[in-house]
């Protein structure tokens, strides 16, 4: 019944995109910005509620409807399991944040118009592949999902990137779609049944599987951002409208994770012993990759979207663990990893919402995303500043918010490994592991960098210093995603076992359950082994921090001192003799961006006696897009360059070309044995 | 009864066939149509005739369709046209005619060949129309291929209609809306080229398609 009640939801969302149309050429943009958001919240919640109340039914039942769309002997099948009513809270949870959020950000936007109709179905297209249950609604819906997210994408066209942006991500999407559609025509045999529940009865023989694997990896990947497929996702991403961005980063590459589990997981039947290897390094790589790629990003946005790259890469990473496990019937441990991954799904879902939030709330009031050209925002958007730290502390899993938990879930994971009996993961494991809190602690810097100099310092531009605080609604969306940042961080157990029948159903085991151990300590394996409880270290951080403040203030002084800024020794306080973000970046540059990014500095001093400024030139190569895209592009590029010709034939010349076609196809059918 | 029935099926599709191998003979415009009113004819005798095999009322109607329209009216209009054109004594092959029928003679054989191995299992009497109504396409396909004035391939693409009217009534059981649309289809083509040739001669003077690849800057 639940599933019934959804698809109604899905039917009021993609109902608002006409209302939207007809509303914004009738009542103007500012009431339909507010009715189209307004509906979408209340929509969502819904929505989210209903998955709620199917993930948390005891009885766990599986809710099915058929409705008679679709491929007319196929039907449109739609499912909640304990999977996609968790997917569907991800989903729905950050629509409703996204919405609110709008309401407020929304306003401030150059052409809503062009956002409104698709935003609605932009969101029911990410229930709809959640829900589906046969081949054909999934690729159908992640198609609707890919359409409506690129028109979001380029709804500011006349931005020239955006447009480069809107093009790539659109041939990603397609290919993606290409693999997926492969992969699903693989899975349903030559029998054709495209209903998940006949391929989940009929699984596939080993070598279509691992074709099938392979295929998943590339088509959800490319979607979800896994390093080397990411091309198009840290410029499609920036390129939306903030609310749109978050969407996109915190949502909809979740949804491409969903769509991997429920392949690889849930339709593919037994792992081979060699798909979380490759699981493994892809994600191992993507974290670190992605993370790096972030630090030496100039725009705001752009650092949140590699980040989610490298999030991506840990969810992944996860995976391939729980596959690992899974593989080796450790299925206690394979729960552990999914759990951990899981959770990160959720955890990121809500942090990367919010510093997207926080970073349009600050594109909103100075007009860039160039980390340089901003500074000391802190002062005039106090609370912007506050609850982007709190996304900054969660995503560079600091304990006590919910970053951190997933993470170290995650680890726990990792130290199970030598209980894995292959040689190949034995080694394998702790050098992803290693990879991972690389990536953690280069996390960290990143995102000391995007809050440092977003919002320490002094204004560097006239715009950073003319900024004014975002309006209420977009604050209160901020501070509800932050607060649930808070909850998850600090009753973790409570999420834990909420997942358990999702990991039940997918690796046949579970974690310890949760709620029952005391003062709300989470235990992953045994209470010897390890355990961690946020709320103490939450309580410790308050009293520590009260006590010390109680202390100054009171057997000190509780005078407030304000002195002039440190000039860094300058006898000229002009606001650019600051530290700026890529001087921040240089030491990482110099370690690894030699290697990965083939990091060049160049130095030009003046000749003595000269007045000319000394320059220091930093040249980037994106090595990715250098070796592998950009020869598919000129490959691309020379093909349609010789076939040009073809296009200016005569009309008998086209004739002979088809007459001739046929007779060769009617050739091979003849001399065919 | 059945053998004979068979027999003179087999003769009408044939003769369709002897007859699409008359219009790749012919290179003046006025002869190519007379031909093809000749195809029309044949192909609505052919039709007749399955639909007293198959008692099968409706493709009577079919059969007058391809009689009326195709043998009568199409002809009368396009001769028209070419006399107003003032094309009708052109002579238009592009391809030699022994080449031709040297080529039109291999795509018999290949359609043949394709058909009879392809429809094993099925009904003889089909079996052999589709042949037959593969090689029409073929030959019409040929037609529209060797002619340098839109007017020949006019007349190709509408034989090569035939052709596929010639499977569809073979076939049993081929509902009277799908013969209809293929008719329907031919005249609309027919009047959206004839249309076109108008604005092509007011514009170019000529329906030669040379001249046109001329007016395309190309030298040939």
């Amino acid at each position: 019944m639940m599933v019934v009640y959804a698809l109604f939801g899905v039917a009021a969302l993609v109902a608002l995109a006409p209302i939207a149309v007809a509303f914004g050429v009738s009542q103007g943009k500012d009431t339909t910005t507010t009715l189209i958001y307004g509906a979408c919240l209340i929509v969502t919640l819904g929505l989210c509620t209903i998955a709620l109340l199917s993930l948390f039914d005891v009885s766990h039942t599986i809710s099915q409807a058929t409705l008679p769309l679709g491929l007319p002997w196929l039907g449109a099948h739609f499912r909640i399991d304990a999977l996609a009513s968790f997917f569907l809270v991800v989903v729905n949870l950050g629509g409703a944040a996204a919405s609110l959020f709008a309401l407020g950000y929304g306003r401030h936007e150059e052409s809503p118009l062009r956002v409104l109709p698709f935003y609605p179905v932009y969101l029911a297209a990410m229930n709809l592949v959640v829900m589906a249950d046969d081949a054909f609604s999934f690729l159908v819906s992640w198609e609707f999902m890919s359409l409506t997210s690129w028109a979001l994408v380029i709804s500011n066209h006349r931005v020239r990137e955006n447009l480069r942006a809107g093009f790539i991500y659109l041939l990603m999407a397609g290919f993606g779609t290409l693999s997926l559609l492969l992969a699903f025509g693989l899975l349903a045999g030559a029998a054709g049944n495209y209903a998940f529940d006949a391929i989940r009865a009929a699984p596939p023989v080993a070598g279509v599987a691992a074709l099938v694997f392979i295929l998943a990896i590339v088509g959800t990947g490319s979607k979800a951002g896994l390093i080397p497929l990411h091309a198009w996702l840290p410029l499609a991403h920036p390129a939306a409208p903030s609310h749109v961005s978050a969407l996109m980063s915190g949502v909809m590459t979740k949804v491409a994770v969903y769509g991997f589990v429920r392949i690889v997981f849930d339709l593919l039947g037994t792992p081979a012993w060699w798909w979380s290897l490759v699981v493994l390094a892809i994600g191992g790589a993507t974290a670190v990759m992605g993370v790096l790629y972030a630090l030496m990003q100039r725009d705001l946005k752009r650092v949140l979207a590699y980040s989610t790259i490298e999030n991506i890469g840990i969810i992944f990473a996860a995976l391939g663990l729980a596959l690992a496990f899974k593989t080796e019937g450790l299925n206690w441990a394979a729960a552990l990893a999914l759990t951990a991954g899981l959770f990160h799904v959720f955890n990121h879902s809500l942090f990367k919402s919010l510093l997207f939030f926080g970073a349009g709330s600050v594109l909103n009031a100075t007009g860039t995303r160039d980390i340089e050209q901003l500074g000391g925002l802190i002062h005039r958007m106090p609370q912007t500043a506050f609850v982007f730290l709190a996304g900054c502390v969660a995503i560079s899993a600091l304990p006590p918010l919910n970053g951190f938990v997933s993470e170290w879930l995650t680890f726990q994971a990792i130290l199970q490994s030598p209980q894995l009996p292959s040689w190949g993961l034995k080694l394998m494991v702790p050098a992803v592991g290693a990879l991972l809190a690389l990536s953690a602690a280069l996390a960290a810097a990143c995102f000391v960098r995007a809050f440092g100099f977003t919002f320490l310092g002094r204004a560097r531009t006239p715009a950073a210093s003319g900024a004014q605080e975002t309006d209420s609604n977009s604050l209160a969306a901020m501070y509800i995603v932050a607060a649930l940042c808070l909850i998850a961080g600090i009753l973790p157990g409570v999420f834990i076992d909420a997942l358990a029948p999702v990991v039940q159903s997918l690796v046949g085991g579970r974690m310890p359950v949760q709620t029952s151990v005391e003062w709300l300590s989470i235990v992953p394996i045994a209470e010897s082994r390890s355990s961690y409880n946020g709320l103490l270290v939450f309580v410790f951080m308050i009293s520590s921090g009260a006590i010390a403040a109680f202390a100054i203030h009171r057997l000190a002084s509780d005078k407030v001192r304000r002195g002039p800024a440190w000039g860094c020794g300058y006898p000229d306080a002009s606001t650019a003799t600051q530290y700026t973000a890529d001087s921040f970046a240089q030491p990482i540059r110099r370690v690894f961006g030699t290697v990965v990014f083939r990091a060049r500095e160049i130095g030009e001093m003046p000749p003595p006696g000269s007045t000319e400024p000394a320059r220091l030139t930093v040249e980037l190569h994106d090595l990715i897009w250098d070796s592998l895209y950009a020869p598919i592009a000129a490959g691309v590029a020379f093909a349609a360059e010789r076939l040009n010709y073809l296009q200016f034939l005569t009309i008998r010349s086209y004739l002979s070309l088809v007459f001739t076609a046929l007779v060769l196809l009617l050739l091979v059918l003849a001399i065919w044995p | 009864m059945r053998g004979l029935s068979f027999d003179i099926a087999h003769m009408l599709a044939g003769s369709l066939v002897l007859v699409s191998f008359l219009q790749l003979y012919q290179d003046r415009l006025s002869a190519l149509i007379n031909v093809f009113a000749m195809h029309a004819l044949v192909l609505a005798l052919s039709v007749a005739w399955q639909a007293f095999v198959q008692e099968a009322p409706h493709l009577y109607i079919t059969a007058v369709i391809a009689l009326v329209f195709k043998a009568i009216v199409i002809p009368v209009a396009l001769r028209r046209i070419i006399v107003r054109l003032g094309i009708h004594r052109e002579i238009e092959a592009v391809v030699g005619v022994g080449l031709a029928m040297l080529v039109g003679i291999g795509l018999v054989a290949l359609s043949m060949v394709v058909m009879l191995r392809v429809t094993a299992e099925a009904d003889p009497l089909a079996r052999e129309d589709l042949a037959f109504a593969l090689s029409v396409v073929l030959l019409g396909l040929l037609v529209m291929v060797t002619r340098r004035n839109a007017v020949g391939q006019v007349i190709g693409f509408m034989s090569l209609e035939n052709g596929l009217v010639l499977a569809a009534t073979g076939a049993k059981g081929m509902p009277l809306v799908v013969e209809i649309s293929v008719a329907f289809s031919v005249l609309i083509a027919f009047i959206v080229i004839g249309i076109f040739l108008f604005r092509i001669r007011e514009r170019f003077d000529t329906v030669d398609m040379q001249a046109m690849d001329r007016f395309r800057g190309e030298q040939r």
